[in-house]
């Protein structure tokens, strides 16, 4: 089937293409890996200012590789298995975690001309994989074998499961009011000052949204240091701790990413003004990453954990009707404007 | 619920304000710990740590061996054997203390009528092996040696309230 001209004729139309893409992911990762250690650094590092503490001090100046010491503690040691646990499965979940968490990279428009993948339907991909981390968090749950673990498990699917209903009907809202479904003509897509106020309550749902989706304070349940002690972390060691951990934080990246493609204005320089043009436009995005990233912390510093049945009634009898109505209302101002795009 | 009641959670005036303090603390509040090993907080001049037995200035042990410290340690951490010197002076020939033992009460430098044992300002003396925790009297003189001065202006400070 494949005869080596066949492979050549490809090679000479497509090499350089898939040479370029393949740089393109391994920076990518590159990136994102460093990204997560310093986003790691500067968690410990806020909520010990938010406590008035000093955070790390010791490790490198003012402590700035204490991330790179714990990994390498971590990778040195030795992964335990439980006696009873389902090895496969039990290896896979934090592989799984963090493949997610890197694949959904492809397609986010990092600024006008930096995207691995441009597809039209971006936003669909993006919803597919995030709605997938689930799956990491309850094999874990399940292959672990203990009971901890598998109420951690549980209690994670519940709530992804709840609060990825109405983060999707903020995403309708925000393609409706856009008109296309790929996120650099999400970025790029006129929005006069009323559709900025209308996706304003919004961009409060999805903030609260992602904290849950990520498995964050104050809606960590599925770790429950208190309770579960470590919930679905509970048997992991390791590295295969260090993979969960690398797709939590980058998960936690990838959901701010998200925010400032659909509601903050990607790369865009802030409130549309001109004259900040001058700072490239990948400046701009990790500007609005770092700030979402910030309240992330922020709010871990701030909130204590919901109990479960609150977080139940919070997605469900608040945010999804409250979504609902707004998809409605938004879509009705769209028709009585005229303002429906194309 | 009143509307005043949903307005508010709604609009989560409160949940604002909870994270207003939080970032009121992270800018504008004094931190409350120390960068430890290598800033360190005060001591009271009568902090009670690792033992030490003192000279005088002249070089000769202030000890002569009247065991009331021995006598009066709670925990029975101080051994002491003693015997006349070749001058005649009454001197300890054992002085041992056991920190492992010793629960740092103090007693020991109250009951000495001569302040050769007290408790000097030094906590940290850690050790890898349990051995090294028991005392005997040449490190005892090489604590008093080595702290001296703090001990002395320590003791001196402190010389009003008693």
């Amino acid at each position: 089937m494949f005869t080596s001209e066949a492979m050549m004729q490809f090679w000479a139309e497509y090499g350089e293409t898939f040479a370029w893409q393949l740089l393109h992911m391994v920076v990518l990762v590159g990136v994102l890996l460093i990204s997560v250690a310093y986003l790691v650094y500067a968690e410990r590092k806020i909520l010990g200012l938010m406590q008035r503490r000093q955070g790390p001090m010791t490790v490198g100046p003012f402590g700035l590789l204490q991330t790179f010491a714990d990994a390498f503690k971590l990778i040195s040691k030795e992964v335990v298995f439980p006696t009873q646990a389902n090895k496969p499965v039990f290896l896979i979940a934090p592989m799984l975690t963090m493949t997610l968490a890197v694949a959904a990279w492809a397609v986010i428009p990092v600024s006008a001309q930096l995207v691995v993948a441009n597809i039209n339907v971006g936003i669909l991909y993006l919803f597919a994989i995030s709605s997938l981390g689930v799956y990491g968090v309850i094999m874990a749950g399940w292959a672990s074998n203990s009971k901890y673990a598998f109420l951690g498990g549980m209690r994670s699917a519940s709530q992804m499961v709840s609060y990825e209903v109405s983060m999707g009907l903020v995403i309708v809202t925000v393609i409706l009011c856009t008109g296309s479904m790929n996120l650099s003509d999400i970025v790029t897509a006129e929005r006069p000052w009323w559709m900025v106020i209308l996706l304003l309550p919004m961009l409060v749902i999805f903030l609260i949204s992602i904290l849950a989706e990520t498995n964050r304070a104050p809606f960590d349940l599925p770790e429950g240091e208190s309770e579960l002690s470590g919930g679905f972390l509970v048997e992991y060691s390791s590295i295969a701790f260090v993979l969960f951990f690398l797709g939590e934080y980058a998960n936690m990246i990838l959901m701010s990413a998200i925010t400032t493609i659909l509601f903050l204005g990607g790369w865009l320089p802030p409130f549309g003004l001109e004259f900040l043009d001058f700072l490239p436009g990948l400046v701009w995005f990790v500007f609005k990453v770092s700030l979402v990233l910030f309240f992330f912390i922020w709010a871990r510093a701030t909130f204590p954990r919901y109990r479960y049945d609150q977080l139940m009634r919070l997605g469900w009898k608040v945010f999804l009707p409250f979504s609902l109505a707004w998809v409605v209302i938004v879509a009705g101002t769209l028709i009585a404007l005229d303002a429906v795009p194309n | 619920m009143s509307v005043n009641t949903v307005a508010r959670s709604f609009l989560l005036t409160e949940i604002l304000k909870g994270m207003a303090l939080t970032l009121k603390y992270m800018f504008f509040m004094p931190k409350v710990t120390i960068n430890y090993p290598y800033e360190k907080g005060p001591l009271s001049t009568r902090f009670r740590g690792e033992h030490a037995l003192r000279r005088y200035p002249n070089g000769e042990e202030r000890c002569i061996a009247c065991k009331l410290c021995e006598a009066i340690c709670p925990a029975q951490a101080i051994t002491i054997e003693a015997e006349p010197r070749e001058d005649g002076s009454r001197r300890t020939t054992r002085y041992d203390i056991d920190m492992t033992k010793c629960i740092y009460c103090g007693l020991c430098q109250e009951a000495c009528p001569v302040d050769a044992i007290v408790e000097g300002p030094n906590f940290e003396f850690a050790t890898e092996t349990r051995e090294e925790l028991y005392y005997n009297k040449d490190k005892l003189l090489a604590n008093g040696d080595r702290w001296e001065a703090q001990i002395a202006s320590n003791l001196n400070a402190d010389a009003p309230y008693r």
